[in-house]
């Protein structure tokens, strides 16, 4: 064994050794996002929005505001060909769900916000759990979280009149031509006058797998069975949407179709922005019955990350980028309300 | 008579865990932060890789309280006797903690588990806030104490050239005294 080193050469390698040592440390910051260039993270995605509609303890930072659901999914059989999770096959799937209105003000009226939502997690007898989140619009207005963010800036509200400012929104739409099927949706859309008529859309494409190991690209809808009539030009009740949820489920359940469209080649899987051609072969995968509905932020689905990547076996993930996205970001939407609710027990 | 040197399945566990541990720790911190493609991606090879290190924990666990073991050389100073003991007592703690606050934050989150495990915490969002925060800065701490450790080997091997590096060496030993 050798003897201790003292003097010039001790020093030299404890130098050494605080190298290595700093130089790990800054490899984590580094990978933790302390140092380097600013990049696009869900924290800042999330800051950006509280930091546009303000911030409202123990919400969820988008579609703060809705009410919980629950219910069941009631498989048509038709989907058990294209993909083996058991939500297609099982006689009756319990359901809990969630209505919301887009935009992370808990406040807003129902009626001043285009965007509707429909969450909704499948927990089969198989132990596994399917959670999806849909949107009204059938695509986005952008491809990737970029684009995402430079959306959700351009939308930042103007103080006094609370719109966004029109000139910016143009500006975005002419910097992001991938927004066409958007801006096309959005001009020809007719709000219905209820949550239960609306049309909601997975935003992203899937994969489903069959029992062959086979994969079927497919986005998916559900199409209301409660027939539409326009939203009135004029709607005082700032709950508008949720009592009306409330008095029809009063008299009975709600029912959507769950149709499963599936892609041929070439067509936009991993892409948002881009529609299918109408003509594509969809399947009825079932009809999902809404039967109670719980107090505005009360109930089982308050608790719940609506993640989309939360999937059963049978059906993956398209490579879509935004896919990833919304999964990161909800994950720190769910951090940060769940933290809120221990500081000031804050419970929407 | 106490060895020169831990047991080769010791030593084998040692290295295998180190890689793994450094790489969840970089993992854990980077994927937090990212939205790109690769966030399912890590998110994944985080969970997997976090049940594979709890097993493994408790394997060397069990090893580290068996095996003879080889002592602190003679002449350590017992400031540093004492914090080599701490530090020790607390890579362990948290190696075991680690796997399982991710589990049981998991669990109280409300959120399906690797392999279908069963909930080991109920589905409480202010327990889940509790667990989280508790991972995250119990992350900090083993990343802290992990480098203090490689200082600490490195100070033994380089500056007392004391043979404690030699005793948890990964390969063959060749002098032995």
């Amino acid at each position: 064994m050798n003897s201790p080193l003292h003097g010039p050469a001790k020093a030299l390698r404890l130098a050494g050794i605080g190298a290595v040592m700093l130089a790990l440390g800054a490899g984590f910051a580094y990978a933790a996002g302390w140092i380097g260039g600013p990049r696009l993270t869900p924290q800042r995605i999330i800051d950006t929005f509280e930091a546009q509609a303000g911030h409202y303890a123990g919400y969820r930072k988008n579609h703060a505001k809705g009410l919980c659901v629950s219910g069941y999914f009631q498989p048509s059989g038709q989907a058990a060909t294209l993909s083996t999770a058991r939500a297609f096959s099982q006689a009756r799937v319990p359901v809990i769900g969630r209505f919301a209105i887009g935009g992370a003000n808990p406040f807003a009226p129902d009626t001043g916000v285009p965007v509707r939502s429909l969450a909704i997690q499948l927990s089969t007898d198989d132990g596994q759990v399917w959670r999806t989140g849909m949107n009204n619009p059938p695509v986005l207005a952008v491809s990737n979280p970029q684009g995402f963010y430079d959306q959700v800036l351009a939308g930042a509200p103007v103080p006094g009149t609370g719109k966004p400012d029109p000139a910016k929104m143009q500006a975005f739409f002419a910097a992001h031509p991938e927004s066409a099927a958007f801006r096309q949706w959005a001009a020809s859309y007719k709000p219905s006058d209820s949550f239960a008529s609306t049309q909601y859309h997975s935003i992203n494409a899937f994969r489903l797998i069959d029992a062959g190991g086979a994969a079927h690209p497919v986005r998916w809808q559900l199409e209301p069975q409660t027939h539409f009539s326009p939203l009135p030009g004029q709607v005082d009740d700032k709950q508008f949407l949720q009592h009306d949820l409330q008095q029809r489920l009063a008299q009975g359940p709600l029912r959507w179709t769950l149709r499963l469209v599936l892609a041929e080649p070439g067509d936009a899987v991993d892409d948002p922005a881009r529609p299918w051609p109408a003509e594509r072969r969809s399947v009825d995968a079932g009809t999902l019955v809404v039967e109670r509905v719980d107090g505005p932020e009360q109930g089982a689905c308050r608790d719940l990350n609506f993640d989309p990547l939360i999937l059963p076996a049978g059906i993956e993930p398209s490579a879509d980028p935004i896919l990833a996205a919304r999964s990161a970001a909800y994950s720190e939407s769910f951090n940060r309300r769940s933290r809120e609710s221990l500081g000031t027990g804050a419970k929407p | 008579m106490n060895p020169h040197a831990f047991h080769p399945l010791h030593r084998l566990l040692h290295w295998l865990m180190a890689i793994l541990i450094i790489a969840m720790l970089f993992i854990g911190v980077s994927m937090v932060a990212d939205l790109s493609p690769r966030h399912p991606l890590l998110v994944e090879l985080h969970k997997a890789t976090g049940l594979a290190l709890l097993l493994l924990v408790v394997v060397r666990i069990g090893l580290r309280l068996t095996l003879p073991h080889p002592p602190l050389p003679q002449d350590l100073p017992s400031l540093q006797r004492f914090a080599a003991g701490a530090s020790h007592l607390l890579l362990y703690g948290l190696m075991l903690a680690m796997p399982l606050l991710g589990w049981a934050m998991l669990s109280a989150g409300g959120y399906p588990r690797p392999l279908q495990l069963p909930a080991i915490a109920p589905h409480d969002l202010q327990l889940y806030a509790v667990l989280r925060q508790a991972h995250g800065w119990a992350g900090y701490l083993l990343f802290a104490t992990v480098v203090v450790h490689l200082g600490a080997a490195l100070m033994h091997a380089l500056v007392r050239r004391d043979g404690v590096l030699r005793s948890m060496w990964p390969g063959p030993l060749r002098r032995s005294e």
